[in-house]
């Protein structure tokens, strides 16, 4: 049960994004309106607060609870990351969620959520057949 | 229990989804990140000789009892104690959706858009088919989604996830404002 534990942080992670209204379609409208400040306050808490965690672990040499030296790779930059941006950009509008909040929104009853998941794993399978042939 | 039936607010929220970047670090030197689950799923699922989903999917299982766990929060928090009030949302986003004829704005998402009869017309094929595909497309092009990149990589100080996170952003206000009028008016 060594993954039992992570399923717990999923558990109270899953709740925070409900109660905090972040898999709410209406509140990613809002969002991209500029109508209102809560999610972009949910962004200007949650980055700072992870910031200087990181921060501190590094500075204070901590390790894992399993042993190992936090590492946290750099992320080079590919063509992806604004091409790919842009298009989950427009699903992110249409669906009103992206994928943590698609588990979410299952959990908390939607059921035809199902269904925009499947095809976001529809996406993904075929955005992996495509690899070899788009820009990185 | 009063505090599990309304909703938080986003400093709350936010620092909640913040303390899980050095939570999961400090359990077992885990990378929040979400969108990679769909990847793990296809590779579990339906691999079919594709090389980007040949791999040992199961040494990074962790991810999906991460997910499992979001479900389950999703049901405590949207089921078991749902908000029974609609979401506070600003007048101007609220007289906006009227006006492209949304009368439910109750619960997480407009019913009158999203629901199993709507899945037959143009107008449900766009917002969750094409809508999910696009998610799942774009999520593993760009290598991460808004907890990956928004917050993982923004909390690492990445420049490339800061890049990913302004195209996250142009893609929806580029949608919100053109597409997506369109499909409302379907």
């Amino acid at each position: 049960m060594k993954n039992l534990k992570y399923f717990l942080v999923g558990v109270v992670f899953g709740l925070t994004l409900t109660k905090g209204e972040a898999i709410s379609w209406f509140r990613m409208q809002e969002m991209f309106r500029f109508e209102s400040f809560h999610m972009y306050g949910i962004f200007m808490t949650a980055v700072p607060i992870g910031a200087i965690s990181i921060l501190l672990m590094k500075k204070l040499n901590l390790y894992s609870l399993n042993g190992k030296a936090i590492d946290i790779p750099k992320n080079p930059y590919h063509h992806g990351l604004v091409l790919g941006g842009l298009i989950f950009g427009f699903g992110w509008a249409l669906t009103g969620a992206c994928p943590g909040p698609l588990y979410a929104q299952i959990g908390a009853g939607y059921g035809v959520t199902l269904i925009t998941f499947f095809f976001a794993m529809v996406g993904t399978w075929v955005y992996a057949k495509l690899q070899p042939y788009l820009p990185e | 229990m009063e505090f599990l039936v309304n909703p938080w607010p986003w400093y709350v929220a936010g620092a909640i989804i913040g303390l899980t970047v050095p939570a999961l670090l400090l359990l077992g030197n885990k990378r929040l990140g979400i969108s990679s689950t769909l990847r793990q799923l296809c590779a579990a699922c339906y691999p079919s000789k594709i090389p980007f989903l040949n791999y040992n999917w199961k040494e990074e299982s962790w991810n999906l009892y991460f997910v499992a766990g979001i479900l389950i929060g999703g049901f405590i928090g949207g089921s078991l104690f749902a908000n029974p009030k609609s979401t506070d949302l600003s007048q101007s986003t609220v007289a906006y959706l009227q006006d492209q004829g949304l009368k439910n704005l109750t619960g997480l998402l407009p019913v009158e858009l999203f629901n199993w009869n709507n899945l037959l017309s143009l107008q449900g094929f766009l917002l969750m088919v094409v809508g999910g595909f696009f998610v799942g497309f774009g999520t593993r092009y760009a290598r991460g989604c808004t907890s990956g990149h928004g917050i993982f990589g923004l909390s690492s100080l990445q420049w490339t996830s800061l890049v990913a996170v302004i195209a996250f952003f142009i893609g929806g206000i580029i949608c919100t404002y053109t597409v997506l009028p369109y499909v409302l008016s379907l």
